[in-house]
């Protein structure tokens, strides 16, 4: 062990950061592709269907696990098509904008009280910008594809996606001011106290106008008319086949789990137990933080897949009403509220 | 008053919540899926699948080539060629069913005076090479004879409504 | 040469090459992307002078949302490139004495005499713990609040003003108002009877 730790030591910095770095995003592909099989599956199950339950491993079924592996691997061998009068190196250059902020993002993400890669003090800023530059990718891929509906996506989508960012920027800007810190680390240490003291609470409506606004963001259903499969086949990534689709869609789900993610953090208190200061609060103790905040995160990755198979797509006028119109008023409302609520140190969250 | 309720009720997302709940539910009831090669759905005596010719039970061919069922076939799939075999029996020297053509409608079998063509409940069956769809009239006596204690069956079954 | 001195050069001069793609692009398209990499280079540069929010900020407020409405802007043009081409010659005089005008008033105001590294001493680093937002926060609202909240209250009438001049009513269009839509209540529309089937005589 002590060896292991000298040897540590003894790397150079650029490969520490390195290993850091493969140590965070390998659990996080595997994640995504096991996603992806999730969402089908419990797609399928509110469909009252089975969801793909055929691929497995060395000749067993496994409840279809296999399934995400054998995408992957046909998607890799598959052409990559570029289509005439693309421009070729926006066309190529887009599904990494697209994937590189959805990663990039991760770098300040506290898995523990001392497990986070990079602790810098605006990282609640540093995520904002990260995921406002996502929308690159859409439009750069809508506009170099040399397609109307690609066109239209992109369109669609940076309407939209710039719309929430602001209902998003406002729900942050509530819990910051909560927190008194930018720094995400901080922000979840806030929260100490179980259960009820987390912002979910005192937050309660810009923890739902940030989820939603999340939804949005990430062109889910209801809120896909970037993809629109009814009306403009897929939108931004029609003509993208191959490996360069496949990267649009592990950024699709990387953003989402980035979402799921920061959203536990910002409002169920990250890596804290739930039953701090209960009197069965001894019984958990075994139990280490990233599994509590791996939990939170998976009930809104639960809930995107949930919203997916329930809701019908949102016409467009009523997703930039519902931004506007009902997101805006209500998260500049509740930051007064939650201003007034820090100055006079409401009980119970914030004395 | 009424307005009110209903802001609230939008507000708190009411009828959205009603949505998630029934898909919820949804998600714990055991799922309707066959899995198909290793469970198969129950076939009706009525099902149209692939043709047969049929004997009668002393093995003579029962189709006397009236050309009923090629007169009916909408889809213009059967064709057939008749002259009167040694003993004078007028027989079917051809009796050809086109499955690419075929709708699977039951007409023809509606319309044999003799039970002759009849549609069985074969319903997997594949081609693998041009030509191979054309069902030629041995193979269709063949799938008959093969297959007639089920066809017989399925007849007797659905004698009273025919 | 430090690392920190390597990078400054470098995004220097990614800044002022993308810059210079920026004018020099024929295709509008590729000119505000080459604005959100200049915009970028200057958010690193930024980020090396310890001023970490006004970075985010750039990249979040520019980046984020300006340029994408640029693009958006852009995309939709239908530009004939030919005749924009058309007027350079004939406005280049005017161009080049407003050009040179402005780098003489700028070399003046900002030559070394006056901007000098012996008027201005490199600034101390900070320690680690520093928060830039913090830092201009406090300056924001207590040095500054007056101008602050004065340059808030002329853009929100800007915003005002766009908006009553844009806004339009056009009694003409058949639209829906997804207000009103919400509150439709099934039972408002559809009645459900029960009704016994029919015996058979």
């Amino acid at each position: 062990m002590e060896g292991l730790v000298e040897f540590w030591n003894g790397l150079p910095v650029v490969i520490q950061i390195l290993l850091k770095i493969i140590v965070i995003m390998l659990p996080l592909m595997i994640l995504v592709a096991y996603y992806t099989y999730a969402e089908r599956k419990i797609i399928g199950h509110m469909q009252v269907r089975m969801g793909p339950n055929r691929v497995g491993f060395f000749g067993f079924r496994l409840l279809g696990l296999g399934q995400p592996i054998a995408d992957a691997v046909k998607l890799m061998f598959k052409e990559i098509i570029v289509p005439t009068g693309a421009n070729k190196l926006l066309f190529l250059i887009a599904p990494m904008l697209s994937i590189g902020p959805a990663l990039a993002a991760w770098a300040v993400f506290p898995f523990d009280a001392e497990w986070v890669l990079a602790d810098v003090n605006a990282g609640l800023l540093y995520v904002l910008a990260l995921t406002s530059l996502g929308v690159y990718g859409v439009i750069i891929a809508g506009w170099a594809s040399n397609s109307k509906y690609s066109l239209l996506g992109a369109m669609r989508s940076a309407a939209q996606i710039v719309a929430y960012e602001i209902a998003m920027g406002f729900a942050l800007v509530g819990v910051l001011v909560a927190a008194g810190s930018l720094n995400l680390r901080e922000i979840v240490l806030a929260q100490q106290g179980g259960l009820l003291h987390w912002y979910w609470l005192p937050l309660l409506p810009l923890f739902v106008i940030y989820f939603v606004s999340g939804v949005a963001e990430t062109n889910r259903a209801p809120f896909d008319v970037a993809e629109g499969e009814s009306e403009i086949v897929a939108g931004f990534h029609v003509e993208y086949s191959g490996m360069t689709f496949a990267v649009f869609f592990l950024a699709e789900y990387a953003n989402m789990i980035l979402i799921s993610g920061l959203t536990a953090l910002m409002f169920l208190g990250g890596w804290m137990s739930p039953f701090q200061g209960t009197a069965i609060e001894s019984w958990f103790d075994w139990v280490p933080g990233i599994i509590w905040l791996l939990l939170k995160t998976f009930i809104f990755m639960f809930l995107f897949l949930w919203f997916r198979a329930t809701f019908p797509r949102y016409r467009y006028d009523q997703i930039m009403r519902l931004g506007w119109k009902v997101f805006l008023p209500i998260t500049i409302v509740w930051i007064v509220v939650v201003s007034v609520m820090k100055i006079q140190h409401a009980p119970w969250w914030f004395n | 008053m009424k307005k009110v309720v209903d802001y609230i009720r939008s507000l708190f997302l009411f009828e959205l919540l009603k949505g998630l709940s029934l898909t919820g539910r949804y998600m714990v009831t055991k799922p309707f899926t066959l899995e198909y090669p290793e469970e198969k759905a129950p076939v009706s005596p009525r099902f149209r699948g692939l043709h047969a010719l049929r004997r009668y039970p002393n093995g003579e061919e029962r189709c006397i080539a009236c050309k009923l069922c090629e007169a009916v076939c909408p889809a213009l799939a059967i064709t057939i060629e008749a002259e009167p075999r040694e003993d004078g029996s007028r027989r079917t020297t051809r009796y050809d069913i086109d499955l690419f053509k075929c709708i699977f409608c039951g007409f023809c079998e509606e319309s044999c005076p003799v039970d002759s063509i009849v549609e069985t409940r074969i319903y997997e069956y594949h081609f693998e090479n041009r030509g191979e769809q054309i069902m030629t009239k041995a193979k269709l006596l063949d799938i008959g004879d093969k297959y007639e204690q089920q066809l017989a069956a399925d007849r007797a079954a659905q004698a009273a409504v025919r | 040469m430090s690392f920190e001195k390597f990078l400054f050069y470098l995004f220097a001069v990614f800044l002022i090459g993308a810059a210079v793609m920026v004018i020099t692009r024929k295709n509008p398209v590729h000119s505000v992307l080459f604005l959100v990499l200049a915009f970028f280079n200057s958010a690193g540069l930024w980020m090396l002078a310890e001023s970490e929010f006004l970075a985010l900020a750039l990249v979040l407020v520019y980046v984020g949302a300006v340029m994408v409405l640029f693009l958006f802007v852009v995309m939709m043009l239908d530009i004939n490139i030919a005749e924009l081409r058309a007027g350079f010659v004939r406005n280049l005089p005017v161009a080049l004495v407003v050009a040179i005008l402005m780098v003489a008033e700028l070399v003046m105001v900002l030559s070394p005499e006056r901007f000098g590294l012996k008027h201005y001493a490199a600034p101390a680093p900070k320690p680690a713990d520093y928060s830039n937002t913090a830092e201009l926060g406090m300056a924001l609202f207590t040095q500054h609040i007056y101008a602050f909240e004065i340059a808030g209250a002329i853009l929100l009438v800007g915003i005002v003003a766009a908006i009553s001049l844009t806004l339009r009513r056009r009694p003409d269009t058949k639209y829906l108002d997804p207000g009103q839509q919400v509150q439709v209540r099934a039972a408002d529309r559809l009645r459900v009877i029960e009704m016994k089937p029919e015996e058979k005589a």
